[in-house]
This record gives C-alpha cells, structure tokens and sequence, in this order.
C-alpha cells in the first residue's frame, strides 16, 4: 500500500542527472513518468533506496522532425502522442497505438522514454517501435550513443541501457514513400494490459511493391518480437489477402504465448493470425490512400 | 524535506518524506479529504486530482514531484460561494449515488470539456475510462458531463440559460 | 394492475414532492463540494493505525510467530498475534451464518490471504514497514481448491478446529418436493439439462472495508466508526463477541461509499481494532487495501449447478430438478436467514407456473476466504435467475420454439396470483407478459430476429437473449426470517418539529441508494411536509431505532413500509389535533396532501405545519403532547419485483470478442418512490450483470493462489466497455405493502447476467453451442467455435 523509505534526488539539469548516473548508475533508479515504478514501489516490488526524478529536466518533452526521424524527448507524455498532429502525419502506427496504452488519465503522466526503459513485454512501445525501425539515444557523461530498438530490448524488464546512461530520445526513420500501419490490441478492457497486440508497419514502392515491412508483437513472448520471417516474406511482393494470411501464420509461428487466465496459448497465437492479417491489409489501404 | 504545492490556488508548504503519495498529503496534511483511495494498482482513479490543469491518478505521484506545480481538486471547484457547473450538473443529472468517485469524474470532466467543449457520448466514455464506477453504470455520468460542456457553452456564449 | 405510471391516488405535487416525484436528491449537496464524511476521512485525537498481516500462503500449520523486529521499529506501539487475542478469548468469533471465524490465526491459516497479525503504529506508512519486519514459520499443508475435491473421502481436513468436524461439508439443504418431481420428469417428452458454474465474484465497492474503534480508557465506553449496512446487528453481534455491555457500544456508520453487501459481514479487522483500542488506550483506524479486500472479504456467488427442465413437447415446463455445492471457503460466513442455507435459492422456478420442484445442494469448506452472499444478491436469487433462464433459454433451443415464445407459454398468469410456487413462496403480484411484451417491442424484436438471419448468411455473428426474472426481496416475515435469531423487522422513528420540519430516524443504512431524498418523500407523501424539510438519520445505533440494515434489497419493502406506517399514525393524530383547532369532529374532516379541511367547506382548514405548532402549544386537554411515533414493521411476505431484458450482441469470430449493440430493460418494482433512483439503481445493477457475464471473476490456480486479488486481475468495466441501456417500466403494486412498493436495488444484478450470456450463446447456437460459462472471455468463444467447426482467420 505505502512504499518503503528511499533518498530523492531531483536535478534540474541534463548534466546533473548524468553526473548522478555516472556515479551511482548502478545503485539509483531513475523516475519519469512513474506510472510504472511507483505501482511496485507501493506493493514493495521494488524498493530502491535512491530515487532520480527526472521529471524537471527541460528539453526532453518536445517531439519534433529532423534528417528524416521523427523524434521524441524521453520525457514525451503518452497523451502528447495522442494529441500530436506531427506524429499524426508522420506515422500510423504510432496513431494507431498511442490512444490504447493503459488508460487516459495515466497517459498524463507516463513517458515514452519511461516505458521503452521498462522494458515490459506487454508494453505497447517497444512493439511499435520494433515495427518502425525506432532508435533509441543513450545519453552519459561520455557521449551519446544510438542503439536500435532490437538491439535495446534484452529481455523480460532488461535493456542494454548501461548504468551510467539516460535514455534521452526516441527516433522513428519517416516514411521513404507511400506508407501505412497499424496496431491492434486485444485488451480486455481500457487499462489491461494486451492479451495480444500486433504492431504493423508497410512502405511501397513506386510499384506498388512491399519496400519495408514491419511486424512486431506484444504480450507473447518473453520480450517484444519482430516476427522477422513474415516480414522478409512480405518484401517486394504485392500487397494481397493471400499473401497477408501467409505472413500471419509465419508471424503466428513466431509468438511463443503462454497460458493463463487471459486464455489458451493456442488462443493467443490464433489471435496473432487474425492481427497480422487484419493490421496488414489496414496499413496497405493507408498506403495506398498515401 | 520541504515542498511547496500550490493546492486550489493556495501555496502551502510541508514537510514531509519523499515516499509520502501526493493522494496521502491532500488527505491528511492539507485536510481536504475530498480526494480519495480505492485501490492499489492505479487503476480505479478515484484520486485524480488536476495537476497544472491535467488529470492524474494522485495515488500514483509522490507529493515532492508536484513542487512548485498547481494542483486542483474537488475543493477548488466551488467559487465565491456558486457551485461549478460541474457540480451542479451531476446532481440535476442523478450522476452519482454514493458519491466516491465522484469529486474525479468532476474533474475529469471537467478537464475534457477544457479541450473539447462539445463532446459526443462516446467522447465521454472514452475520456472517464480511467476511472472506475461501481453504482451508477455511468450513464447518468455521461449525461451529467454533457449537460455541464451544455451550460458552459452558453455561459460562453452570452445567451441565458435554460 | 399494471400501469405505466405511478397511480394517481399517491400523487402530491411538485412542492411537496412524494411518491412518483424525480426529486433531485439532497445528500448530492456534500458529495459534489467533496464534503463526505467516509469512514477514512475521520480523525480522532490520538488516533493510531492498523495494518493487519495476511498469509501467503492457502493452507498451513503456523510453527511460530517473531514479532520482535516489528514491536522494536520507531513508531510502532503494539503487535497483536492470535495468541494474544486467545488469551482474551478473542481469537475466534461467531459468523453470521452460526459457524465460527478466526479473528487472527493461531493453530493454522486456512485461505491466503488469512489475517495473522496486525500492526499498531502511529503512521500507516510505519504500520506497513513493520508488516515486513515480522517472522512467520509456516508448514505448508496441501490445499483445497475444488468444492467437489473438498468433499471427496481423502481431502485433507480444512476445519479441524470444530469438534464433530469430520469432513470438509459445511452444509446440506433441499426444498421442494422429490416424488412429485420424479413424476414430473417421468412424464417428460423432452429433458433439458445444464452444467453451469456461476463464478466467485466481488462486490468490490470502490470503499474499501475500515474501522476506527475508541475505546476510552475512563468510562470504557466503546464508539466504533464502521463501514457498515447493519449497525445494529453489528453493535449485538459485537456485545456477543467481545463480551461488552451493549448499552455501552456505540457504532456510527458514516456516509459510506458502496456496499453491495460487502459491508454486511464482521470482519476480523474490526475486532481486532476495537481490541487494540481497548488495550491500548488510544482509538485505532483500520482501513483495509484493495488487495486485502478482494482477497479476505466476503466473496459473491461460486456457485455450481447442475438443472434440469422436464418439459412437454409444446414448451409447457413440468418440473425442474436442481443440485448444487457452493463454494464456501474456509469459514461458514456468510449473512443469510437461518432457515435457508442456500438463500433464497429456491426461487428458482422463476416467473414460471409449474408444479413440481426439487432442490439438493451442498456447501463444501475449502482453502478460500469465506463469504457467497453479497454482490446484490439477494440471498442468492442471482444464482436461481441465471440457472432458470439458461434452462428455458435452452429449452427453447431443443424443442424448436422461439425464446420469447416458450416464456410467454410458461409465465404465471396475472390472474393466478398471489401464486404458490412449488418451493414454498407465495408472489405478491406480478404481470410477466406486459413486461416481455414491452421489451420486445422496445427492442423490435421482429426485425432483429430478422436481422440475424441476414448476418449469418454473411458471416457475421449476432445473438440475442432474454431473461425474464421474478426476485424475491424484503426480508422478512419473523416466521420464517432471521439472522442469528435476530428477526428481520425494520424500524422508523418521526417526530415532527413545532415549525412542521421533521426528521426520521431510520434502522437501515444506505451507501448511495439516496434513503435521504426517498424515505422523505414517502413521509411527505403520507403527511404532506415537503420532502426537502424533512431530515432523515440513518447509521447511529444511539441516535436511530433498531433495524437489520441494508441488503437483499430489504428497505423499501420493510424500512420503507416502517415509515409509511408511522407517519401514518402520526397523521392520525394529527386529524385529531386538526379537529381540535377546527372545532369540529374527526369524522367531519377531509385530508388533501398537507392539509385538512371541512367536508363542503374546502376553505375552512388547517395545514399540516398549524397541526404540528399545535401539537406543543394547543392540544386538546389529555392528549400526550407532541407528535412523534415508531414503528417496528414485520412483513407479512416478501415483495417479488420482475422484468423482462433483451440484449443483442455482435460476436468476432476471429477474436471471440463479443460486443453489445443493445440492451433494453423493462422493470416492475411495484411503485416508484423517486423514478429517477430507480433508474439509476437499475443502469448499476446492469453494469454489475455486465461485469459479471463479460470480464469479472476470482479464481484460483491449483497451489491456492487467489487469482483476482487486485484491480489488475479482478475487473470491473470502465463507461467504455459498458453498454448504453434503454430502461422501460411497468408499474404492478404490491398489494401487501403499505406503500404498493417492492424494492429494486439488485432487479438489474440478479436478472441481466442470463440475458447476456443468452445472446452469446443464441449468436453460436446454429453452430450447436449451448453453453459458455461467465466469464464468457474472448478466448471460451474462440474455443466454442472451433469446436463447432467454423474457425475464422480473417
């Protein structure tokens, strides 16, 4: 109910906060948003001793557009997705995802850079991102570094973030060409997390051809998942229902869902199948209105 | 350590522990009880308050995060003695019965009208779907939040009520 | 007589406010400026705070106890274990239903979850430091988590504190009559059978359950704040209990935030605070979590039936055979009538005229928390309604005739009532067609039915169920009614003020029902006062007269009927005061609401507020000053509100989501105190139904682990997820009660969760599906379908 006693720290600089990380990294835990850490906090799931709120840092809450990425500060409120015109144009899938991540007061509060950092598997954004080729920055004292979202995602609730480092940034690469996606989430009511969600992400050529296709999924397995089979299927073929449904059994053999009250494992994949084929053919009619 | 809030327009300063939730310094260090606690998961709301104009889940933010911001609660919606158009619409639209959750879904809806000063049904479903009802079935809700954006458009607008 | 009005007879006008009036409701005025008092907004001078320590784990011996750390932490003022509490006699307590409960565990811990310790400290953040800090050896033993395995000959033995305890049976119970129903189904062209579980749910009202116990230390006087719908039961139970004299407990139930029954039990938290209180000097605050209340409070429902419909070939029902065992968990708990172990369960003929029934069932004990009656309820009628409408919905599927049909072919009639059903009950009034007719013609029922033929050639998925349910509320008769041999009368006091103000102090407890705003208007209606001066008092078991309280939608039909009673005696003698200012004789006087006059001289006569000055200043010579009465109203039956509710949903066959495009309610509560209350009661009461059918259980896997002990497992639909209702009414009085009303708070609870899952099994019925129990999940949709045969990937 009450969380256990812990030192806060709150800097008020980018500098202060790296400097604190770049000593104590590896005893400190970072708060953002705290829609994540403070519910365990409160059930003592987690009990860190030294608290950083980074929450007063400036320059990290804008999103913006440059050298073809559209990018997101790490402080960036799940809401500012939901009401931002640039990621409205820029990017379906975020669209898409944005609105169903827990529920709309939370989404005052809880960050992209916060949830990408959690690292759960049925966390929304690093589906997302996984689909769109997302970058995240590292920040330390040393430098900067850009590490892609599938390099970032280690495992259930563990990234490669070294102690020292701040997740700082969010980068998704622009669409080259006409391009859609989706992402579909299967929840059992506004707040829940996904039983099954499914991130899609389709470019095209000038011939109407898959450039680029991304799949990823959330909630089953033990990380977010690129189902990378059906995605190397999809390229430079034409978009089609027959085609779609090949992807989503390969996309379906992928997942690796476990049982339990949220249903059957078989259940789940064969909402995999349904997903893929449903974000697929939604992301190629948005493309092809492009 | 010490944290100055400024609570329904009011600075006030605390001392307090870092761990204390901002939920738990409304309720018995600000005596404005008004605010309350339903779960332990973050997931019922029935402690959102505004924070600089924004809804959240008071039982999910330590008191020392919300220093130096505004924080609004069900208390500073009554001005001069006059009820918020709010209030006074729940009651004339029977949107609540036992009251608990009530002093958020005021504030929350009062927060959409803000920004969407004529939302549909749906619009209002979809923005209290953060906060959990267990009497009402939320249809009196919906309509308490829709007759209040209704009174505020025609406050707005110069036109007498009714 | 039906209408689809409040009868003229009853009406007053607008000023007045009585019965049929929407009157806005008075308490609102606190609620909306966030000026409730909830039990956690009180605090005392020196108050401390309770947390209370729970086992992990479902079923265990305790080896040892070392509170030690926690009693050394800074700010912790005592730590209580069961042992302690034993040395007072304190570590076990009666149970409303005659069993006993441990308090804190001593010997052994027997659901997870269980209360074993608790903390007194001077913050609640402290109390929860200290939980950490204590040491508890326990050996685990193997866990029952099936009321069948319960009751198998090798189940290890749950409750062997009770001497005579054999086994792990708490419970057998019949009704009904055997032969007769065995006649019945041997002359059966068709049997229908079901094998349904109706799962353990929670009335998880958004307040959680809490205490603040002040024992003072001079005159040992005890005042106990508490969330509480009986706080006069409560104040016995609690004089039995703790051995205090009863005179000298005080119990104050403040405004409290949603009950649904779960505020009705003795929970260990409470004892202990007071114990605390007592020992310590100090009052004590206990509020539980969530957690704590979704994994230790009274549990709803866990309920498994098998039913079985004898039927004619043209729909006719010849009987109905009923077996259950209900899942009771570790204690016998749960707040029922004496008499009837299963509630009021037998209702379960329903709106249905056959003459033979016959109903066996069992409660086992198992590694659980203890509980099953609560979540608007009402003694467990939710389980009857839901096994009697999946029958005949059934029913309907086997024989080949349409769901609405082969209800209207089996209704009681409203000329055959009052009706004797074949367990006993005798039904007030009713009129079951005019209500299904209505509803089906809200919901164009035609036309839908249409409309679905056309979906299935397509592909889509569209179903559509009906529930027709008869409730049986406002207990009761002393005959036959009583908890813990406590009849289940109700009470009012009135006392009219000299300026014609009045207040009513009331023996029951709303938690948002709005008493405040509806038993003034039925004063008003009765005396004439405007409901708005008249104060109404509820939960001071100092300040008010005995009730039982709050639930199985009982106030209307006994507290409300206690009120229309007194004020009735009151306006008796307020005839007589008015005949003495008027000068004339009592017989010689007419009544208009708040006035009496001169028969043929309207404009000779005195109001109500002249009586009342009059009864202080200028009553006749002999006559008791004053004008204030009681009543104590034993109910000579029970009300039996009904409907009729069709809802249509839309299935994914991809997915197995099941979404509902429309939901339409017809009730009939006899008359409507304040339509505007009963509508509001009735939308809850949907939503809760909803809950149920689509997303909200507890269970538990097969190492005793409570699945649904948070908000996070346990849920409870958001306005996105719930439906728009559509309410119609029919208004069918009860010619019993006084005021021709039947009650209504869990009409919507105890009739929709069937109509619900009767469409998502009419949606897949061609495809042969007959049944999916609630939860009905995505994925037992998913699996129906493929099992038919008819999986879709698209």
């Amino acid at each position: 109910m009450y969380p256990a006693t812990f030192d806060y720290l709150a800097p008020t600089s980018v500098e202060e906060a790296l400097s604190i990380l770049a000593e104590r990294g590896d005893e400190v835990k970072v708060l953002a948003g705290g829609q994540s850490l403070i519910p365990m906090m409160k059930l003592r799931f987690a009990s860190p001793s030294t608290l950083v709120d980074i929450g007063r840092l400036p320059g990290l809450s804008d999103i913006g557009e440059t050298d073809g990425y559209l990018r997101l500060g790490a402080l960036v409120r799940h809401n500012d997705v939901v009401d931002s015109e640039l990621v409205r144009r820029t990017n379906h899938t975020m669209t898409a995802a944005a609105p169903w991540i827990a529920d709309p007061v939370v989404r005052n509060l809880g960050t992209i850079g916060g949830s990408l950092a959690h690292a759960d598997p049925e966390g929304d954004w690093a589906s997302v991102m996984l689909a769109c080729g997302g970058e995240i920055v590292a920040t330390s004292t040393t430098g900067e570094r850009v590490v892609p979202v599938t390099e970032f995602i280690a495992d259930m609730f563990t990234t490669t973030l070294r102690p020292d480092e701040l997740l700082t940034e969010v980068r998704v690469p622009k669409y080259q060409g006409p391009a859609g996606g989706t992402y579909l989430k299967l929840e059992r009511k506004i707040g829940d997390y996904a039983t099954v969600a499914v991130a899609t992400h389709l470019e095209l050529g000038g011939d109407g051809r898959i450039t680029n296709a991304g799949i990823a999924l959330t909630s089953v397995a033990p990380k977010n998942t690129k189902a990378i089979d059906a995605e190397r299927l999809l390229v430079g073929q034409l978009p089609g229902d027959e085609l779609f449904a090949e992807a989503a059994e390969l996309a379906a053999q992928a997942s690796d869902p476990k049982t339990d009250v949220r249903g059957p494992a078989e259940y789940k994949r064969d909402v995999v199948r349904v997903f893929v084929r449903r974000g697929l053919a939604k992301a190629a009619e948005l493309a092809s209105a492009a | 350590m010490e944290t100055t809030i400024t609570i329904n327009g009011v600075a006030r300063t605390f001392d307090i522990e870092p761990r204390v939730l901002l939920v738990d310094l409304l309720r018995t260090r600000a005596g404005l009880t008004g605010t309350h606690i339903g779960c332990d998961t973050t997931s019922c709301g029935v402690c959102t308050v505004l924070l600089d104009g924004r809804p959240v889940k008071s039982c999910t933010v330590f008191a020392v995060q919300a220093a130096g911001r505004e924080v609004t609660t069900v208390e500073g919606l009554v001005k001069n003695g006059e009820l918020h158009p709010i209030q006074a619409a729940f009651k004339e639209e029977h949107g609540l019965q036992c009251g608990y959750c009530t002093p958020a879904m005021m504030l929350v809806g009062m927060a959409l009208i803000e920004r969407n000063p004529d939302p549909s049904d749906e619009e209002v479903r979809w923005a209290i779907s953060g906060n959990l009802c267990r009497c009402t079935g939320y249809m009196n809700i919906v309509k308490a939040i829709r007759r209040a954006a209704s009174e505020m458009r025609r406050a707005a607008e110069g036109s007498p009520v009714g | 007589m039906t209408t689809t009005e409040v009868p003229s007879e009853l009406s007053t006008p607008p000023e007045i406010g009585g019965l049929g009036h929407s009157l806005k409701r008075k308490e609102d005025a606190r609620f909306i400026q966030g000026a409730g008092n909830y039990l956690d907004d009180i605090t005392l001078p020196h108050m401390l705070h309770m947390a209370i320590l729970r086992s992990p784990v479902p079923h265990a011996r305790i080896n040892s106890i070392d509170t030690a750390a926690a009693q050394a932490l800074p700010g912790v003022v005592a730590v209580v274990t069961g042992a302690d509490l034993a040395a007072h006699g304190l570590a076990w307590m009666p149970t409303m239903s005659g069993d006993t409960q441990a308090v804190l565990a001593t010997d052994k811990v027997r659901f997870q979850g269980q209360e074993v310790a608790a903390v007194i400290a001077e913050s609640p953040y402290i109390a929860w430091d200290a939980l950490e800090l204590i040491e508890v050896d326990y050996d685990q033993l193997p866990p029952v988590v099936d009321p069948h395995q319960a009751m198998a000959p090798d189940a290890p033995l749950i409750r062997d504190d009770k001497e005579g305890q054999a086994d792990n049976r708490c419970y057998h119970w019949e009704a009904g009559d055997k032969e007769a129903t065995d006649r019945a189904f041997a002359e059966a062209d068709a049997v229908v059978a079901l094998d349904t579980h109706y799962p353990r749910s929670h009335p998880s009202p958004l307040e959680t359950c809490g205490c603040v116990a002040d024992v003072s230390p001079a005159t040992k006087h005890v005042t106990i704040y508490m969330t509480s719908q009986a706080p006069h039961a409560h104040r016995t139970v609690f004089a039995l209990v703790a051995g205090l004299p009863e005179e000298n407990i005080r119990i104050i139930s403040p405004d409290i935030g949603g009950g649904f029954g779960n505020k009705v039990p003795v929970y260990p938290g409470y004892v202990v605070a007071t114990a605390a209180s007592l020992l310590i000097g100090r009052p004590v605050k206990w509020v539980e979590s969530r957690s704590e209340n979704l994994i230790s409070t009274g549990f709803a429902r866990d309920y498994y039936m098998h039913g079985e419909l004898a039927l004619r070939n043209d729909g006719r029902i010849l009987g109905l055979r009923v077996g259950m065992v209900s899942d009771n968990g570790a204690f016998y708990a749960d707040a029922q009538p004496t008499k009837f172990r299963a509630g009021l369960f037998h209702i379960v003929t329903g709106s249905y005229d056959f003459p033979a029934a016959h109903i066996v069932t069992d409660g086992a004990y198992t590694n659980k928390a203890p509980g099953g009656v609560a979540y608007r309820c009402s003694f467990r009628v939710t389980e009857a309604s839901y096994l009697i409408e999946r029958l005949v919905q059934n029913a309907a599927y086997e024989l080949g005739i349409d769901p609405a049909e082969i209800r209207m072919r089996n209704f009681i009639q409203p000329e055959q009532f009052p009706y004797h059903s074949a367990t006993g009950f005798v039904y007030d009034s009713g009129n079951y067609p005019a209500a299904l007719k209505l509803a089906l013609e809200m919901v164009g029922y035609d036309d839908i039915r249409r409309e679905q033929q056309a979906a299935r050639a397509e592909g889509r998925l569209i179903g559509i169920g009906i529930a027709s349910f008869t409730e049986v509320v406002g207990a009761g008769h002393s005959k036959d009614y009583d908890i813990l041999g406590l009849k289940m009368f109700d009470s009012a006091e009135l006392r009219v003020h000299p300026t014609g103000k009045a207040i009513l102090k009331l023996g029951v407890k709303a938690q948002g029902q709005g008493h405040e705003t509806t038993f003034a208007q039925i004063v008003a209606n009765e005396l004439g006062i405007p409901a708005n001066d008249i104060l109404v008092m509820e939960g001071d078991t100092d300040n008010t007269p005995y009730g039982l309280g709050t639930y199985a939608s009982r106030s209307t039909p006994v507290g409300g009927a206690a009120t229309a009673v007194v004020a009735r005696k009151l306006r008796d003698k307020a005839r007589k005061l008015a005949a003495h200012l008027l000068e004339a004789a009592e017989e010689d006087l007419e009544w208009e609401p708040g006035r009496f006059f001169v028969k043929g001289a309207h404009d000779r006569g005195v109001t109500i507020q002249d009586v009342a000055f009059a009864a202080y200043t200028n009553f006749p010579e002999g006559m008791e000053p004053g004008l204030e009465g009681v009543h104590y109203y034993d109910p000579p039956n029970m009300t039996y509100p009904f409907g009729s509710y069709v809802v249509v949903v839309e299935v994914d066959a991809g997915t197995g989501q099941w979404k509902v495009l429309r939901m339409i309610a017809v009730d009939d509560c006899g008359v409507r105190i304040n339509p505007m209350i009963v509508e509001g009661q009735i939308h809850g009461g949907l939503t809760e139904g909803f809950a149920m059918a689509n997303m909200q259980f507890i269970t538990f896997d097969e190492d005793g682990n409570c699945i649904g002990s948070n908000f996070m497992d346990y849920l409870i639909p958001t306005a996105w997820e719930t439906p728009h209702f559509e309410l119609g009414l029919t208004v069918t009085p009860s010619p019993h009660h006084p005021i021709g009303a039947k009650g209504v708070g869990e009409s919507a609870t105890v009739g929709s969760p069937a109509a619900y899952v009767n469409a998502v099994v009419d949606a897949l019925a061609h495809l042969g599906v007959r049944n999916l129990d609630m939860p009905v999940l995505p994925h037992k949709v998913w699996a129906a379908i493929n099992e038919a045969g008819a999986r879709s990937t698209t």
